[in-house]
């Protein structure tokens, strides 16, 4: 009490002075706290992204590795050598069509599984959903390898299985018309778990009293489904349309561990190509690679916003 | 009569995706237990005839033990990073003001959404020049800040009244204090869910460490796996069985402890 006593005319400059006093001890905290995570960041991430941009439209090489800006500037070069390159162009195909395939494939599956398990169905729900999951949990390294093993031609699981019903075994991975749909198939199998759990929490927004109106009013189950329960999750769609897409347009460990790209590169994707370029010392080619395969990640994100919002 | 026959069709073709879901790993571990033998058959059999460890012995004949021990330590060391340095920068971008916060997290909310395959080069480069190439510091440095860490914990601390912040100012405690003191116990539930995912991320990455180990003393479990399975002419899928397993078993067991921990770290992310 007896401290806080001032002379009248001092007394009305010391709370803002204490504010200011306190303003500046607040920012150095948070200079402080945010420090450790800034450096670390801008150096081994911010700047890399950059350096990545400039390197692409360098003619960097693994002999520059020691001297990064010792190079010279070649303009759109790379681009244009990853365009005219036919392997680069075969990569971008089998890319499109795995994202093609496999994002609607990993959405029906997962909005399927949780709708199935959102109409209750009672104490097993936590077994069927924990199960569903499970894959999304493994290293797709590992998973791969299974796969591999299951899809043998001769005694692997899966054309046993196809032979008790007469179905003659295909050889899955070796040959160029269904190699690329049996690496959809296992990440649909690997991802799906994950599109669940997220509808699963979506759909909690969807109004259940609204349901019970339409079906007394004789809406059947696909009506309601495509006129109540689609809308209400939309904002849950767009974040599962945008994560997988983004997520696939970038798969990699599927064809390097089961096909190695092959056979004759029909399962070869833009981020193994992008790899192997590096691994032959091209890093400026490389660079604009990965740059092409982020562009169109941003514009098929930018569309999926777009298109979502307008309805 | 429609009302009751309905679950009962559900819980038909729910159970019959579970069987196809699950049976992958049980093919996994049945046969990392079979012998050699035993998985060329035809037709394959579904039990070992005669269950042995052989694979497993064998996988540890190779360096195993050390790539288990370097995918740990990674994991360990880039789960522990996050959750420090991303709760304290999460921190102060939601309650404290200090120059240039905007801009900065401007700049990691920029980089949010791009791949590892944009910045691997130049990372490899940096790495090469700082003399860590092939050593584990290089495979945790890359990932000790992630931008998605930091939104979490932003995210996290924003919910978290800042009356506690001002409370804590009028009892005299220091601006740091307040964070380790007052915000940082309450951050459990933020950091089972970040914790938990950037571990699995952590384990199961790939490409960054493909990229930057070149010998048995830096390779992780999956890197060694991906290069004994592309290597050989003939396949040796008792070895490979019994790496798969050893990769997925832990983080299996892991999760039908904690599953809904796992399952609503992803679910809240989601919506957030």
């Amino acid at each position: 009490m007896t401290s806080s006593t001032a002379p009248a005319p001092a007394s009305a400059s010391a709370p803002a002075r204490r504010r200011s006093r306190r303003g500046g001890a607040e920012a150095r905290a948070g200079l402080l706290l945010a420090l450790p995570f800034v450096v670390l960041f801008l150096v081994f991430t911010a700047w890399p992204v950059l350096q990545s941009m400039i390197m692409s439209f360098t003619d960097m090489r693994i002999s520059d590795i020691r001297s990064p800006f010792a190079v010279n500037f070649v303009g759109l070069q790379n681009y244009l050598t990853a365009f005219e390159d036919p392997v680069f162009r075969r990569a971008a195909l089998n890319t499109a069509v795995f994202v093609l395939l496999g994002v609607p494939l990993t959405i029906i599956a997962g909005l399927a599984a949780a709708i199935a398990l959102d109409k209750g169905v009672g104490k097993l729900r936590a077994v069927f959903r924990v199960g569903f999951y499970t894959p999304v949990i493994t290293s797709i390294v590992a998973v791969a390898v299974v796969w591999r093993f299951l899809l043998q031609p001769e005694n692997g699981l899966v054309n046993t299985v196809l032979g008790w019903v007469g179905i003659d075994g295909l050889h899955w991975l070796g040959d160029q018309r269904t190699a690329l749909l049996s690496l959809v198939i296992m990440a649909v199998w690997r991802n799906f778990g994950t599109s669940m759990v997220i509808f699963l929490a979506g759909l909690q927004a969807v109004d259940r009293q609204l349901h019970e109106a339409a079906a007394l009013d004789g809406a059947n189950a696909w009506q309601r489904f495509r006129s109540i329960t689609v809308p209400s999750i939309r904002p849950t769609l767009l974040f599962v349309l945008v994560t997988t897409s983004i997520g696939y347009l970038q798969f990699f460990e599927e064809p390097f561990v089961m096909t190695n790209g092959g056979p004759l590169n029909s399962t070869i994707s833009a981020s193994m190509y992008t790899y192997s370029q590096f691994g032959f010392g091209n890093y400026g080619v490389a660079g604009a690679m990965a740059y092409l395969t982020f562009l169109v990640i941003a514009i098929v994100t930018l569309v999926q916003f777009r298109l979502m919002r307008e309805k | 009569m429609i009302e009751r026959r309905r679950p009962v069709l559900t819980y038909i073709v729910l159970t019959v995706f579970l069987l196809l879901v699950i049976t992958p790993f049980v093919w996994m571990i049945l046969g990392s237990l079979k012998t050699q033998g035993e998985l060329l058959r035809t037709p394959p059999t579904w039990w070992p005839e005669q269950p042995t460890l052989d694979n497993f012995r064998r996988l540890f004949e190779r360096p195993f033990g050390r790539y288990f021990t370097n995918s740990a330590v990674v994991a360990v060391v880039v789960t522990a990073g996050n959750l420090v340095l991303s709760s304290m920068f999460g921190y102060a971008l939601a309650h404290l003001r200090f120059p240039g916060k905007r801009i900065l997290f401007g700049i990691v909310l920029a980089c949010l959404m791009i791949p590892g395959l944009v910045t691997f080069i130049p990372q490899y480069v940096l790495v090469v020049n700082m003399g860590l190439a092939n050593t584990i510091p290089a495979l945790i440095l890359p990932f000790l800040v992630q931008p998605f860490s930091v939104f979490l914990m932003r995210q996290f601390f924003l919910g978290i009244p800042r009356e506690l912040l001002e409370a804590g100012r009028i009892d005299g405690v220091g601006e740091i204090a307040i964070f380790f003191r007052i915000y940082l116990p309450l951050a459990g539930p933020a950091f089972a869910t970040l914790g938990i995912l950037t571990f699995l991320g952590s384990w199961n990455n790939f490409l960054w460490p493909l990229v930057v180990s070149s010998s048995e003393s830096t390779y992780t479990l999956p890197v060694a796996l991906a290069l004994i399975s592309t290597g050989q002419n003939e396949t040796d899928y008792g070895l490979l069985l019994a790496g798969a397993t050893l990769i997925v078993l832990p983080i299996l067991v892991v999760f039908l402890f904690f599953q809904r921990h796992f399952i609503q770290g992803i679910a809240t992310t989601g919506i957030k």
